[in-house]
């Protein structure tokens, strides 16, 4: 029983074939799944990014304000509008705002820097999805290509405070 | 030896002050899923696009109560029970330290109720993960603090009684298996416990002001060596449940003893390093540190849980086959005893953590799909699979063997508890599939409004994904109600259930 | 009889010394978690060099 001892030397009792074939398939199984992550990363084309910088939030935020001033080509619902050419890009996550709205064109490579000037937010893009963390004391590169052309919004999924289900961003591509 | 009963259906002998504390470990336990459930119903209620009943704080906090009181106060009071079942009663021991196991009850008591309040008065709207800069009152995290000092004393006064029964001679040679599956949560648990600790003791004096600063990305780290490897003492304690209803219900016995202890092993072992499946599309890790954290060792401890998976339900064909229910493939199927709550809860339990909540979990603890699930309702689905549909059910399953065997009362309304598990697992099962349907499309966890409506952009959800939301809400309901029967039976047990001579 | 004298005093196997070694697993335990996952984390968390500066 599995509530008293086991007999003295129960290491040498044998295991039946039907055991041995299932541990057998779920290793296989394991190697195959462990095998995917590097085989990905090194042939496929989505991976998480592996380039990040050291940045004090408030640092990143004079950054963010300087790139915003630059190339601000308007304002959609109080939110500046940047249209940079492609290269180092920015976007921050302020309580509870996703900011500068970014104007992109397809086909061409962008270094997108993340982060956070406050609390930890989460940076959801939709109707994609995907999501990545934007963490304060930490600057995250995203290198994308855009494909296709159309409106894209950001949503913090992190939670950041009361507002946290307000926050929003947008980027639009051409 | 006044200080102990023999129990007239085991022939155990059971340390009567180790009773004592299970009995209190289990009630308290109970009255915060009481808690936690009702937090669970208003939360599933403001879920429900058309129903949307609490305002925006409330739900942020009774969020983060209902995180505390499950995840924390829950389960680990709970499976202090079990640790003290599975050492002194089922070694046929005394408890050892039996004022420090009082100490540690104190402390997660008042750590617990610390906590609990902190968060109804509104000084810590942070959710259970408490992100830096986020900053909640200084004794939320106080009380965290003391919950989880309760808890490693607890697993100390554990290993004690192990040295006791080892040393008195209690049992002979290894320990049963139901045994060293709850030291392999205990281990689990002091490993979690000391991550702990290395990260609230600082953020508490970050929250008092004597530390000015707390590095948000080295918090990430390892305060998810404590959530999610807490989760994992859970797994093991989960595990070790499922070997003991299967023996009490069904006299059923394990296959093969060096099959099973090595996947309790490989959990010991490897189990913990899965902490990484939260920080898999963060900066400041490498994808080196991604991809061996989630590689093959971690994959050794799911090899651990496919054995498991094949070890529990054929030592239960095997007692079934021998009881003459040997027509077909599938007459012990059929011939088991469903009417037993226990076992029905187990058979819920062990379908629900390996279908629902490993797969997922598995899936989503890859570097790339993590990219499409990460804090989507995805994840909330997939841990209310294993720590709900697989971890909460197997203790319910279990508080209907504790409550004649150590209450020594007959359990009330037999009927409400025969269909429980049942109501319950339908419930859970279809709330936590909806979650993870709906957070397919991208949708958010931990928010109030999918709408957007306050929002400066108000973002046009897929009407499916909104539909889901519906069932979701259905199935969150009946789970709740199912729970609602739980409470019921086991407090109708307490204070009208006939005594057991 | 004399076989089953002979089972008793049979060794115990050197895997099954392992398993029943509670404390010994509870040390890799904590090592294994602590130098894979904690330690070298927090060394690439330090490690992580500073944002270069952006003028615009």
């Amino acid at each position: 029983m599995a509530i008293t001892s086991p007999e003295r030397l129960w290491w040498k009792q044998p295991v039946c074939g039907q055991e041995k074939l299932w541990i057998s398939i779920a290793l296989v199984w394991c190697i195959f799944i462990t095998a995917i992550m590097p085989y990905w990363h090194f042939f496929g084309k989505q991976n998480p990014s592996q380039e990040y910088y050291r940045v004090s939030p408030v640092k990143y935020g004079a950054i963010v304000d300087k790139f915003t001033a630059k190339h601000k080509v308007g304002e959609e619902a109080g939110i500046p509008v940047v249209d940079p050419p492609p290269g180092d890009i920015f976007i921050a996550g302020s309580q509870f705002v996703w900011h500068p709205i970014l104007k992109l064109k397809s086909g061409r490579t962008y270094r997108l820097h993340l982060s956070s000037t406050d609390m930890v937010h989460g940076f959801s893009v939709y109707p994609m999805n995907m999501n990545f963390m934007a963490v304060p004391d930490m600057d995250y590169v995203l290198t994308i290509q855009p494909d296709k052309a159309g409106e894209f919004f950001i949503i913090c999924n992190e939670f950041c405070g009361g507002g946290h289900h307000t926050m929003t961003g947008k980027i639009i591509v051409s | 030896m006044e200080d102990f009963r023999v129990c007239p259906a085991t022939g155990l002998k059971v340390h009567k002050p180790a009773e004592l504390l299970i009995k209190i470990n289990a009630v308290t336990a109970i009255v915060f899923i009481l808690i936690g459930g009702l937090m669970a119903l208003l939360l599933a209620l403001t879920k429900i696009p058309a129903i949307h009943l609490l305002p925006s704080d409330l739900f942020y906090r009774f969020l983060t109560l209902h995180g505390i009181a499950m995840l924390v106060a829950w389960i680990i009071f709970f499976e202090a029970a079990i640790l003290y079942f599975t050492s002194a009663v089922l070694l046929n021991c005394r408890l050892a330290a039996v004022k420090v196991a009082w100490l540690a009850y104190g402390l997660m008591l008042g750590g617990a109720l610390m906590a609990a309040v902190e968060i109804l008065i509104g000084n810590a709207d942070c959710m259970f993960t408490s992100y830096p800069p986020l900053q909640a009152h200084h004794l939320y995290y106080l009380g965290v603090i003391l919950f989880a000092v309760g808890a490693i004393l607890v697993c100390c006064v554990f290993f004690g009684t192990l040295a006791v029964a080892k040393h008195e001679k209690t049992y002979e040679g290894s320990l049963p298996l139901v045994t060293f599956g709850a030291a392999a949560a205990a281990i689990i648990a002091i490993v979690t416990l000391a991550h702990g600790a290395i990260i609230f003791v600082p953020t508490w004096l970050w929250a008092l002001g004597v530390i000015q600063h707390i590095d948000a990305p080295a918090y990430r780290l390892i305060f998810w060596g404590f959530g999610h490897s807490s989760q994992q003492i859970n797994v093991c304690a989960m595990v070790a449940v499922w070997y003991l209803i299967a023996a009490v219900t069904v006299g059923a016995k394990p296959v093969n003893q060096r099959v099973c202890r090595t996947a309790f092993v490989l959990y010991i072992l490897f189990i913990d390093i899965a902490s990484e499946h939260h920080i898999l599309v963060d900066p400041g890790f490498s994808a080196a540190h991604k991809a061996w954290n989630t590689g093959y060792f971690m994959h050794l401890a799911v090899l651990a849980s496919m054995i498991h998976a094949l070890a529990v339900p054929s030592a239960i064909e095997i007692a079934l086959r021998k009881k003459g229910h040997t027509q077909g493939y599938f007459e012990w199927l059929k011939k088991a005893p469903w009417g037993n709550p226990s076992f029905s809860a187990m058979v819920w339990s062990i379908a629900g953590f390996g279908f629902l909540g490993g797969i997922t979990g598995v899936t989503f603890g890859t570097e790339q799909i993590n990219i499409i699930a990460h804090n989507t309702w995805r994840i909330t689905g997939h841990f209310h699979s294993t720590v709900v549909a697989g971890t909460t059910m197997s203790f319910m399953g279990l508080t209907y063997i504790v409550l004649p065997l150590i209450f020594r009362k007959e359990v009330a309304f037999p009927k409400l508890a025969k269909f429980q598990p049942h109501v319950f697992g339908v419930g859970i099962w279809t709330m936590a599939i909806f979650m993870m349907f709906s957070g397919s499309f991208g949708m958010p966890r931990r928010h109030w409004d999918i709408t957007f409506s306050d929002a400066a952009f108000s973002i046009p959800f897929d009407q499916t994904a909104m539909m889901a939301l519906h069932i979701f809400g259905v199935g969150a309901i009946i789970a709740v109600i199912g729970g609602g029967m739980f409470v019921l039976v086991s407090v109708a047990t307490l204070l009208i259930g006939k005594d057991i001579k | 009889m004399i076989e089953e004298s002979k089972k008793a005093e049979e060794k115990i196997p050197y895997w099954q010394v392992f398993y029943d070694d509670i404390m010994l697993l509870f040390f890799l335990s904590a090592a294994i978690t602590f130098i894979s996952f904690t330690v070298w984390g927090l060394m690439e968390i330090g490690n992580t060099p500073v944002m270069p500066d952006y003028t615009f």
